[in-house]
């Protein structure tokens, strides 16, 4: 008989399990980063400091609670024109799966154009030139990274819209709320000096900039801030989906195309 | 023109050369009639048509099918099957299982990154060579800023697939071509200083690949099914099982590490 292996274990600071007694495959009490999930959180604490709990492995005082909460809602909807929203839709409108159409959102939104990899990639940039304005002018004028990545080369600078022609109303009502809220120093620089940052970028800010900034100042890493940013837009995402469901493919763009190589010479 | 004015040129109507549906009538692949035309090719064939806009002869379509079949194994341990499999056992659907375990393939670990990152490196060390440049003193300045991707595998050095690859490429005659060659001019290197940096798959697919005219794009998107076939059986077995028998976790498989507990009552130490 061959000595019995070591059991195969999983490790993790997030999450305590203890079983029922009963049952090793059934948790008694389950604690994230320390605190008794059902026994205490459930009832008394939100859903954003759970968020911000399960993240960054500590309370978020009631600043870093307010701060989260709004940019929730900020971000909760991207709304029916955005592309991740719109490839839920896609999905919501053929009767595909529910986990379907927020794999599209997912898939769409996780990119470099208002996307998770964007806001990846602005948190990074917000790390490294903060609120000094050279150090952004500087990074503006860098040829752009060609080392070779999952990701195509950027096209345009993180946080910032490449077909804007000024700051989107939401966004800056989103950053001036923002900024009120924050006891840190990047949202506030940030309004102050908007139009300096915008000037150096060539391009008006986009909400994910916004985000990104409010992501580093709540002590988020770029890849919990990309992930979470992922999460948050994801409502939107699934509420459109729905409302195609039910409105039917008739209702839903199918939109013309124009064929620039057809052996027949015609158009659908 | 730039801006709204760009945008505005774009709405309701695509400009395409990939291809259309006529409903009712015919479809156009990249310029061609799908039926009256494509009909005759098989799968890959048509998939690296699409990708590539290329037709590719018959002994080269032969290694692209290698390529696939040899690295395609229906192993349920192994990360990308394994969500396959948990999907099957958790009772999801097929598509659900299949496309979440391609989409995590595209990893930095295994799959996805280490087969593009070797596919540019042996691109630039081409160009490098073409400038009069030394493999040695190329790899000796590659090692300085990142790590060469293509070589050395994390639990054994030897990779059982590159034999039958090899063997495919050789009696294919597709086992000349200059990325191949420094492929292995590379290992030869490489294995002086340190004898498990041997050649893995993704190096070789990358060399052979390079060698059949794919641009790293065209290949990104070639590689992405590569171990596909190996996630259907993986998804089928543990749905077959009874639900929730796929490698269940008890409360004893989870090592805690973090904070010890506390309360949240008293968490009022806190700044407001």
């Amino acid at each position: 008989m061959s000595t019995p292996k070591k059991p195969e274990q999983i490790h993790t600071r997030i999450w305590l399990e203890e079983q029922e007694p009963d049952n090793p495959f059934a948790a008694k009490t389950a604690y994230c980063h320390g605190y008794d999930v059902y026994g205490e959180l459930l009832g008394q604490a939100r859903w954003t400091e759970m968020l911000y709990l399960l993240f960054r492995g500590e309370a978020p005082t009631d600043t870093q609670t307010r701060l989260l909460d709004t940019l929730a809602l900020a971000l909760a909807n991207p709304g029916p024109r955005d592309q991740s929203v719109h490839a839920a839709m896609c999905g919501g409108v053929g009767g595909s799966t529910a986990a379907s159409c927020l794999i599209a959102a997912l898939a769409v939104g996780a990119g470099q154009l208002s996307g998770g990899r964007e806001l990846f990639l602005s948190m990074e940039l917000w790390n490294a030139c903060g609120t000094d304005l050279a150090s952004w002018y500087t990074r503006f004028a860098m040829p752009a990274d060609t080392t070779v990545s999952l990701w195509p080369a950027p096209a345009h600078p993180p946080g910032f819209d490449p077909h804007g022609v000024s700051t989107a109303t939401p966004v800056l009502q989103t950053l001036t709320c923002l900024a009120e809220i924050s006891d840190a120093p990047l949202l506030p620089w940030l309004q102050a000096h908007l139009s300096d940052l915008e000037t150096a970028a060539g391009l008006p800010l986009a909400l994910s900039g916004v985000a990104a900034a409010a992501l580093v100042d709540l002590g988020f890493t770029p890849e919990q801030g990309e992930m979470l940013y992922l999460l948050l837009r994801l409502p939107g995402a699934a509420v459109h989906a729905l409302e195609q469901k039910q409105l039917g493919y008739k209702k839903f763009p199918f939109f013309s195309i124009e064929l620039e190589n057809d052996p027949a010479g015609g158009s659908p | 023109m730039n801006g709204p004015d760009f945008l505005q040129q774009h709405t309701d109507r695509l400009k395409s050369r990939m291809g259309a549906c006529f409903p009712g009538e015919r479809a156009v692949f990249r310029g061609h009639d799908l039926h009256a035309e494509l009909r005759d090719m098989d799968w890959v064939e048509l998939f690296v048509f699409g990708i590539t806009g290329r037709r590719f002869p018959p002994q080269q379509l032969r290694l692209l099918h290698a390529i696939w079949v040899y690295t395609s194994y229906p192993d349920a341990r192994i990360w990308n099957n394994r969500v396959a499999a948990l999907a099957g056992s958790s009772r999801s659907t097929p598509t659900l299982a299949l496309a979440a375990s391609l989409a995590v393939s595209e990893a930095t670990v295994y799959g996805g990154y280490p087969s593009i990152s070797a596919f540019d490196f042996f691109m630039r060390t081409r160009k490098k060579i073409a400038q009069g440049e030394h493999v040695e003193e190329i790899i000796h300045s590659e090692r300085q800023t990142r790590r060469i991707y293509g070589y050395g595998r994390p639990i054994t050095s030897a990779d059982e697939r590159l034999p039958w690859l090899l063997d495919r490429a050789r009696e294919l005659c597709l086992d000349q071509g200059p990325y191949l060659r420094i492929a292995f001019d590379v290992e030869r290197v490489l294995l002086k200083d340190n004898p498990l940096l041997r050649m893995n798959y993704a190096g070789l697919v990358a060399a052979l690949s390079l060698d059949l005219g794919f641009s790293a794009r065209e290949f990104h998107l070639f590689r992405f099914p590569m171990t596909f076939a190996g996630m259907p059986p993986c998804f089928l077995e543990s749905s077959q099982e009874t639900e929730g028998a796929f490698l269940p976790l008890s409360c004893a498989h989870i090592v805690y590490e973090g904070t010890p507990k506390r309360s949240w009552q008293s968490r009022t130490a806190r700044p407001a």
